[in-house]
């Protein structure tokens, strides 16, 4: 219920979410939908991205900020299990639809096995591609399982997180990441 | 930080409203479908957007399925589902190859096929920000009265850099689509024009509603070469699609073929390869083929990368092209 607590404080302070750009909005709804497994609703401006809605309004920050234009991958939710790039998303394409953040794949003591591995791979170094990355793979990892597929290749690793990028790490030991992760999960 | 500007989002959910929402909101409104080349372009400024019409709730647009001997695609199909539907891959593959190659994964998986089709142009003087297209005097796409790709040229030559669409040429492939005095349809290739501020020759309440796309059959064989710097998440930088149709019985002479180049500028250029029917299928008219591309193809300094070195690039994926297909 994390989300929710997060929502009533914003809406009991509302100088926090922004002012400058929900007082020039020409249109504000309320978004219903199901964010990590939790519905929610949230009241938002028509021209927000999803990104603003995640990080602003309801201030789940883990879903990072890059280029904001579709190119880096940072800010990659998932949309119904598909990952897609939240900050070209318009917040309002969120409505009755499941959007899962890397805040639902486990917090604090109850890591994923991606996140273990992203750790045990050093696969992270500033961290900031890390959250988009791990949403990708978790993707793809979930998609492979579900048609029963049982190997998977780099090439096909690096294919799926192709939308992603990474000025840290030169990619290898993301790769090496993922695959451990496969192969704890499967 | 990008922000977009305030703007009202409408979502009908029928094409009935999505019209009549047109006619009614005359002034800068916009078709939003995906977003994912909308959005970019809202947030840099180099499109406005008063009110913007959503089809992403129009279920009728969504549908994809085999009728007679064509392919039916709704524009609202999204490029993940063309990419990876068994059915457009077991009957014509080329278009799930190269819709395959456009841009990433998240997004094939929200933008779809009559987005790609609708693509906006683009230039290097365009798709900037405002601060950097204001420092050279804005240009004819961008709130400026010059061409800086072309000095003295009256018309903007932004580039079409959809990946389907050259496929879809070369396929014959029809669009749908729909205005207030009811349907029509075209060829792809009459979609474009050879202005590249209005490259969609559609008015503005009108919508592409489906492709038609013919299967193709045994003695076509198509195929698709996009050169980008990257291979994922990159615009085309050369984009390529190869007909080569052989006379039935004999699969190494040429009957007709045609070559569909995009990228150039607004319109994607088409070249019959009618004068060379009745020649074998060799690696000799690979290189005559290249040839031809390469004298009539002029790439222009509007996408990075220098024009020479593009032409170049072009003529050998049109031989590796027509490698790949028979030799």
């Amino acid at each position: 219920m994390k989300q929710n607590i997060h929502i009533e404080q914003k809406r009991d302070n509302p100088s926090s979410t922004s002012p400058d750009f929900c007082h020039r909005a020409r249109q504000v709804e309320i978004v219903s939908f199901v964010l990590n497994s939790e519905p929610c609703q949230v009241a938002v401006p028509s021209h927000w991205t999803l990104l603003e809605l995640l990080r602003y309004a309801i201030g789940l920050t883990g879903s990072k900020q890059g280029c904001d234009k579709g190119d880096c991958g940072a800010c990659t939710v998932r949309l119904n299990g598909q990952p897609v790039l939240s900050c070209i998303t318009l917040a309002l394409d969120a409505t009755e639809q499941h959007i899962d953040t890397v805040e639902g794949l486990g917090m604090g003591g109850t890591p994923h096995p991606l996140q273990n591995a992203f750790e045990e791979c050093g696969a992270t170094q500033c961290g900031f591609c890390t959250p988009g990355m791990m949403m990708s793979a978790a993707a793809l990892i979930e998609n492979k399982q579900k048609a029963e597929q049982t190997n998977i290749s780099r090439l096909e690793i690096a294919t799926a997180l192709g939308g992603n990028l990474c000025r840290c790490t030169g990619y290898r030991k993301i790769l090496d990441a993922v695959e451990r992760a496969w192969a704890e999960m499967s | 930080m990008l922000r977009l500007q305030p703007f009202e989002l409408v979502q009908p959910e029928s094409i009935g409203e999505v019209l009549q929402l047109l006619s009614t909101h005359a002034e800068h409104v916009r078709i939003i479908s995906g977003g994912t080349d909308l959005v970019p372009n809202l947030k840099l400024g180099s499109i406005k957007g008063d009110v913007l019409v959503s089809l992403q709730r129009v279920d009728e647009l969504k549908n994809l399925k085999e009728a007679d001997t064509q392919l039916v695609i709704g524009a609202g199909v999204s490029l993940h589902t063309i990419a990876t539907s068994k059915l457009v891959q077991g009957t014509v593959p080329v278009l799930a190859d190269a819709v395959g190659k456009i841009a990433s994964p998240q997004i094939r998986n929200m933008g779809t096929l009559g987005g790609n089709l609708c693509l906006d142009t683009r230039c290097r003087y365009i798709n900037q920000s405002e601060f950097i297209r204001s420092s050279f005097g804005g240009c004819l796409k961008s709130d400026g009265d010059r061409c800086h790709v072309v000095p003295g040229g009256s018309l903007c030559v932004a580039a079409l850099s959809s990946d389907s669409v050259p496929v879809l040429i070369a396929l014959g492939a029809d669009v749908d689509i729909i205005g207030p005095e009811g349907e029509r349809t075209i060829p792809v290739e009459e979609l474009y024009t050879k202005d590249g501020v209005a490259h969609i020759a559609l008015s503005s309440d009108e919508v592409v509603v489906r492709a038609r796309v013919p299967i193709p059959a045994a003695q076509t064989r198509i195929t698709y070469r996009k050169w980008a710097v990257r291979k994922s998440i990159d615009f085309p930088l050369v984009s390529v699609a190869v007909r080569i149709d052989h006379i039935k019985g004999s699969p190494d002479i040429l009957e007709d073929g045609r070559v569909v180049v995009g990228v150039l500028g607004p319109q994607p250029k088409i070249l019959r390869l009618s004068s060379l029917q009745g020649q074998p299928i060799n690696e000799e008219m690979a290189h005559k083929v290249a040839g031809i591309v390469s004298r009539r193809c002029t790439p222009l300094a509007n996408v990075p990368y220098s024009e020479d070195y593009r032409k170049l690039r072009l003529a050998v994926e049109v031989k590796r092209a027509i490698r790949s297909l028979f030799i």
